[in-house]
């Protein structure tokens, strides 16, 4: 399947794609009116090291630890291999915070459930991941590596 | 291929899918004593607090029982193993006959023999769906509960209840919460922050006789309730497999491929013991991970293949009305402190390795300390300082750090 990856080396740093991601899953079609003034809570995070960047996100694991500890039934491995979680059956136990080794999994923001990279197929980009789409310098790509 | 599996919920599910990664076409029953499909059994107090609801509470989808071919026998009761002619005895006078055998019988609640605890009208037990269902149908606004227990299962019935009932009084036998996961500064933390929101405890005290509507404590303490539920602790459902004739321990002992040591009988689950690497011995950690870990490794193996579970360490997430705690492994060594009003944090070094973590209300990318707990990464390999401060992937060498991005480990 095709998957988000990230290039270390021509990562600048600049966030950019913690806040794509943020307006992707807004639900608001204006981006102006989706980020002005609100603090974002993006499904990627940038680290920034001494000259060293680099994005992550969910890595869609072939064995899913954080699938295997939810409590609820609400992360699966779709048959493509897409790791999904079902907001309306997660109780925001944040269990699969706990286990996650990349730390891809997050809160979301009003607290009640956890949120994860669905690959911007269950927003208003239908699929097409909006971090890979607006990075600025090619760091991000969304490639079949199998 | 005959595949029978004692109990529905967390590791007979991940055993279904085990044993279907392998073998499409084996019969596999199911029988359980409860009479609802698998769901999430630690759902039923998110249940009581509104967070989920009948519908969503199931554990898989309404067709996974049919997809995978399973026939599920609900509402019935295994009364005994028959190892030597491989067959399961059903209460109901039933015989189950198996190839392979899993009893996945989870655990069951502790009820210490108090006295005029009979005398209590409205007792419960918090540990399935139905105990929930029934003290949900005794919750009211006037009412006073008395939670016996402050542990995992009793704080979680606590945050279920409290805003549907007049008060709630947690009373525990331990000097503070949580005792099975917290150190007495993480106790301490959550006490205070359960305390302001109007939970009352009694700790390092005992419930030593009861009335219908009122506990007396050891320390002549009178405590008068509407409602009461027992969270003391469980027991392993073990009887089956040890009549059987079965090594039994504190749990159902085990090898690492979830064999018991009765012929082609396996276990999984609340009533198996692990072997815990991080504090290196033999004990029962009763959480829906390693249920479900146990499960899918004893599913693989009762299909032919050779699957091991070697990596077992205790982890909690748990959290009381928006406040989260993540811990794992065992708390000793060198330890790294934060305690501060709005967070509490430590970390445990020894032997070069992470050996456990407690975390309040600062749980944020916390899977990347229990990976290095469950991995023991050598902490020659990371950068500890960076860790100590938060948990990142900047503190792995360039070329871990690559690996781990692009999948290759």
């Amino acid at each position: 399947m095709k998957r988000i990856y990230v290039k270390e080396k021509w990562c600048l740093g600049c966030h950019l794609c913690e806040y794509e991601c943020a307006y992707a899953n807004s639900g608001i079609a204006d981006m102006v009116k989706a980020l002005k003034g609100k603090n974002i809570c993006p499904r990627i995070k940038v680290e920034d090291g001494d000259g060293v960047h680099f994005a992550v996100n969910c890595r869609h694991c072939t064995d899913p630890i954080c699938v295997k500890s939810c409590i609820a039934g609400a992360l699966s491995r779709e048959g493509d291999g897409m790791v999904s979680l079902d907001r309306d059956k997660c109780v925001g136990c944040y269990t699969c915070v706990m286990v996650c080794p990349y730390g891809a999994i997050m809160p979301a923001e009003d607290g009640k459930a956890a949120q994860k990279c669905m690959l911007c197929t269950d927003n208003q980009m239908n699929g097409e991941p909006n971090c890979v789409k607006h990075c600025p310098n090619g760091a991000i790509v969304f490639e079949d590596r199998g | 291929m005959k595949y029978v599996i004692i109990g529905n919920s967390t590791a007979a599910t991940y055993a279904i899918e085990g044993i279907r990664s392998r073998d499409a076409k084996g019969k596999i029953t199911v029988i359980s004593d409860e009479r609802h499909a698998a769901y999430g059994r630690p759902l039923i107090s998110y249940y009581l607090y509104g967070r989920t609801d009948l519908a969503h509470i199931a554990y898989r989808s309404p067709e996974f029982y049919e997809k995978n071919g399973v026939e599920v026998l609900l509402g019935e009761r295994a009364e005994k193993i028959d190892a030597e002619n491989k067959k399961v005895l059903l209460a109901s006078g039933k015989k189950v006959p198996y190839d392979r055998l899993l009893v996945a019988t989870g655990s069951r609640p502790f009820v210490p023999p108090v006295e005029g605890l009979d005398s209590v009208k409205e007792f419960f037990n918090f540990m399935t769906l139905d105990d929930a269902l029934a003290l949900e149908k005794a919750l009211s606004p006037e009412k006073d509960v008395l939670i016996v227990g402050a542990g995992l299962i009793g704080l979680k019935c606590m945050e279920g209840i409290a805003d549907r009932v007049k008060s709630v009084t947690v009373i525990d036998l331990a000097d503070r919460i949580l005792p099975s996961i917290l150190d007495e500064g993480g106790a301490a933390f959550v006490q205070r922050k359960l305390e302001e929101r109007g939970i009352r405890f009694i700790l390092g005290d005992s419930a030593a006789k009861f009335e219908e509507n009122a506990a007396y404590t050891k320390s002549g303490k009178k405590i008068p309730f509407d409602l009461l539920v027992i969270a003391v602790g469980v027991r392993p459902n073990t009887e089956l497999v040890k009549e059987a004739g079965g090594e039994v321990a504190r749990g159902i002992v085990t090898d690492d491929g979830q064999r018991t040591s009765l012929k082609d009988v396996y276990a999984a689950g609340d009533n198996c013991e692990s072997f815990d690497i991080a504090s290196g011995t033999r004990r029962i950690l009763a959480l829906l991970p390693n249920a479900a870990l146990q499960g899918e490794c004893a599913g693989v193996n009762m299909a032919g293949g050779d699957a091991h579970f070697t990596n077992a360490v205790p982890m909690n997430a748990i959290g009381f009305f928006g406040s989260h705690i993540a811990t794992a492994g065992v708390y000793e060594g060198e330890c790294y402190e934060e305690a501060a009003h709005d967070h509490y944090k430590k970390l445990f070094f020894r032997d070069n390795v992470l050996k456990g973590y407690i975390l309040i209300d600062c749980i944020e990318r916390a899977g990347i300390y229990t990976s290095l707990v469950r991995n023991r990464t050598p902490l020659s390999d990371v950068d500890v300082g960076l860790l100590e401060k938060s948990p990142a992937l900047m503190a792995f060498s360039e070329a871990a750090r690559r690996d781990k991005l692009a999948r290759r480990q």
